[in-house]
């Protein structure tokens, strides 16, 4: 535990606020007559329009930031027009959350548009902040159907019309892009990647008087990985489609400080095992959690009401792939190196100590969201 | 790998991950979601005095002209970008009238000629000087943006022309700082230092001015000592000024001295060029910042390009060859640069860049343009050795 405590105190480091032009961050995901909207504003921006700093200690807490939810999403939905096939998409209840940019911290509001119907159409009207700093630009990306758009609002070019197309040729691209995210979300997600990894490393090893030894049968090491891939990838298809359609709903910072944990033990469980169940019953269990953390993906990606099953098909499906490749990487890399003393101390300790002080940090992070890195 | 690398290697993979965080609901109302400039620039007493006479009176240029003009200083002092967007939007009213006041007309130049675009700026001075042949900002800002478009005869007939009223420092560092590039900038520097001596000591502007100019004249003529005395004496009088900060970090970088380099860079590192010699005095350190530096300026970078920016076009070849070690693309981008200005210093990323990847044609670019502009340097020289002793070259560029 001390060697993670130092890791941990060596990695912690401070950086100053960006100088960086004034950019918002605008994305809509269109689903049928649904546009999902999250909008990421500078907070520095925001003070400057509203006043965020309510104690003038030039900083901004989540307390100060709450007390003005009400003024920025009156001033944040005066600023911004959602038109379908020329007819407004008014904006639904808005979710405030915080997120950090390249510059420092954004406000992060999420709402509906409703349009009266799928829009062939889209005309967006951006006019925020332009009063103030004339050089503002708002960033705005469109994804449809599988496609994404990408334009820029300026003071100058403050109106944009997007041809959605009318969607029946989308259906098979839809999918696809739904694949491609699942592995996306594999490939970046490094809490998945370490979790696997860590189920992994211990099974081209065999446990004997306390010690790990090689594993002498490929048979019983295919056979050890498989039940702990299939129990992983039941346990979490299984919650990713419980709550994408709405039968289980779990606070955010709960689900991802769990995963985080899950990947803790894991790795802790290497150096000492301590779990009293075999691993593939581990991996279906914090399986579980895992795929809360996937559908919150899939959530923020919005789903197509028409197509709810085919994206969540395909977004599974890109999440096995990823999977897939990841074990398939892993796995004759860690058979032929099972021997050596490089793979026992080094990647197999060694990583596992790795593993369990990163996802330390995550959990810290992530369940008393404070920042140990930034 | 050895423990120390592993460490680092676990920090940068727990480090990534809260780069790109996503959005999250802090866990409580202490939870400090942000920070804004300190209260000494972007919200002191003077500057919400300006916008509120702005505000009240938003037909009253004069109100505006001033909120205008201290944004335009404070983007100067600070090197925040915001400042250009604030003092435009302070003159918006005027901003895109056809025949706008000449005073507008001068702020909407030296914003220009700061986002490098230096045609628009060159219009408004032309159409100041047009109707004021006088106006000796005017006349002085056109200097300098012809200047750094490397057009020095055209810039040393704009200091001839700077009117009578002008202080006499002012056309000696107009005059002379040309000089210096298309002569010997040594002898530029000792009538330009007989000069400096005459301004007086509480001009604080002027000094740091004057003092930088000389540093960087010692610094081609290759007297470093001058050029480091010059250098903190500029920076006496104008602690942290951006411009200057940089400048002497490269002559430090340039002579390995690069922990001197990484302090004075630190406080400085929330502009992209100081975070970009900060990030390479880092990498040689072996600080364990550096690849969190090299990652925030690929972000900062990506996010100006995609608001459409190429103004950072030098620093982004730097920090391709120096902390990407991607010599084919920092040429490439060295080489747009060129294009758009010709400096002592776009000269020499174009070079460094040119002889990292091998490529004469780009070296050739450089040679011709000493010869026929007469620009000396001794970096320039030394890299021009390098060129001609290509063995050398690819060692050094291993380093």
């Amino acid at each position: 535990m001390q060697v993670l405590l130092g890791i941990l105190l060596w990695c912690v480091a401070s950086y100053a606020a960006a100088h960086k032009p004034s950019d918002s961050y605008l994305t809509l995901q269109v689903g049928g007559e649904r546009v999902a909207v999250q909008w990421d504003i500078a907070l520095r921006d925001l003070d400057l329009a509203l006043g965020l700093d309510a104690d003038g200690d030039d900083r901004i807490t989540w307390g100060e930031l709450r007390a003005r939810h009400e003024a920025i999403e009156t001033y944040a939905l005066a600023r911004l027009r959602v038109e379908a096939d020329g007819a407004v998409c008014p904006a639904g209840a808005v979710t405030h959350l915080v997120d950090q940019h390249s510059d420092g911290g954004y406000a992060v509001l999420r709402f509906d548009a409703r349009c009266p119907a799928a829009p062939a159409r889209l005309a967006l009207r951006y006019v925020l902040l332009f009063d103030l700093d004339a050089q503002h630009k708002g960033l705005v990306q469109v994804n449809s159907e599988g496609r994404t758009l990408s334009r820029v609002f300026s003071e100058d070019s403050r109106t944009v019309e997007i041809a959605l197309g009318d969607g029946a040729s989308g259906t098979a691209s839809a999918f696809l892009s739904y694949v491609r995210e699942g592995i996306v979300h594999i490939a970046i997600g490094f809490d998945h990647v370490l979790f696997l990894v860590s189920l992994l490393l211990p099974a081209v090893l065999v446990r004997r008087d306390g010690r790990w030894h090689p594993a002498d049968g490929a048979r019983a090491a295919a056979i050890d990985v498989g039940k702990v891939v299939t129990a992983f990838t039941a346990a979490h298809s299984l919650t990713l489609t419980a709550a994408t359609l709405g039968a289980v709903s779990l606070p955010s910072r709960w689900v991802e400080s769990a995963i985080a944990a899950s990947v803790v033990i894991v790795a802790l469980d290497n150096l000492r095992p301590m779990l009293p169940l075999a691993r593939w019953h581990a991996a279906f269990l914090f399986g579980l959690v895992h795929g809360l953390g996937f559908a919150s993906v899939l959530g923020d990606l919005g789903l197509p009401p028409g197509a709810l099953a085919l994206s969540l098909l395909g977004f599974n499906l890109g999440v096995e792939l990823g999977q897939l490749a990841i074990v398939a990487t892993f796995l004759p890399l860690a058979w032929t190196m099972r021997a050596g003393r490089v793979y026992r101390q080094g990647v197999f300790a060694a990583g596992s100590v790795g593993v369990a002080a990163v996802a330390t940090t995550w959990f810290v992070e992530r369940a008393f969201d404070v920042k140990v890195f930034g | 790998m050895n423990a120390s690398s592993f460490v680092l290697a676990v920090c940068m993979l727990a480090a990534s991950s809260t780069v790109q965080g996503a959005p999250r609901v802090p866990a409580s109302d202490d939870v400090v979601v942000g920070t804004l400039p300190s209260g000494g620039t972007a919200r002191s007493p003077a500057l919400r005095a300006l916008r509120g006479a702005a505000s009240q009176q938003p037909e009253d240029l004069h109100a505006a002209l001033a909120l205008a003009r201290h944004h335009v200083a404070l983007g100067r002092a600070t090197g925040d970008p915001r400042h250009a967007g604030h003092a435009q939007a302070a003159l918006a009213r005027w901003w895109r009238l056809p025949d706008p006041p000449e005073d507008v007309r001068l702020v909407r130049a030296i914003l220009a000629q700061r986002e490098h675009r230096f045609d628009a700026a060159l219009a408004d001075l032309d159409a100041i000087l047009a109707r004021r042949p006088s106006h000796a900002q005017a006349r002085l800002t056109r200097a300098t943006l012809l200047q750094v478009r490397g057009q020095w005869p055209e810039a040393a007939q704009e200091c001839d022309r700077l009117p009578s009223q002008v202080p006499r420092a002012y056309v000696a560092a107009c005059v002379l700082s040309v000089a210096a590039l298309a002569g010997d900038p040594w002898n530029a520097y000792t009538q330009l230092a007989v000069v400096r001596d005459d301004v007086p000591p509480d001009d604080a502007d002027a000094l740091a001015w004057l003092d930088g100019l000389l540093a960087e004249m010692a610094e081609r003529a290759g007297r470093d000592r001058d050029a480091e005395t010059r250098y903190r004496a500029a920076l006496a009088a104008a602690p942290g000024d951006p411009y200057l900060v940089g400048a002497y970090a490269d002559f430090l970088l340039d002579r390995r001295r690069d922990r001197e380099a990484f302090e004075l860079t630190r406080a400085g590192r929330a502009a992209d060029p100081l975070l970009l010699r900060h990030a390479i005095a880092a990498k040689r350190l072996g600080d364990g910042f550096a690849g969190e530096a090299a990652a925030q300026l690929r972000d900062r970078f990506a996010a100006s390009r995609r608001r459409g920016d190429s103004a950072h076009q030098r620093e982004e070849a730097r920090a391709a060859l120096e902390l990407h070690g991607n010599a084919a693309e920092a040429l490439r981008l060295a080489r747009e640069n060129w294009r758009v200005q010709k400096e002592p210093a776009d000269a020499v990323v174009l070079l460094a860049a040119a002889v990292a990847a091998n490529d004469a044609g780009s070296v050739g670019t450089v040679r011709d343009f000493m010869t026929v502009s007469g620009l000396r340097d001794v970096r320039l020289d030394r890299l021009l050795r390098a060129a001609a002793h290509p063995t050398r070259a690819s060692l050094r560029n291993r380093e």
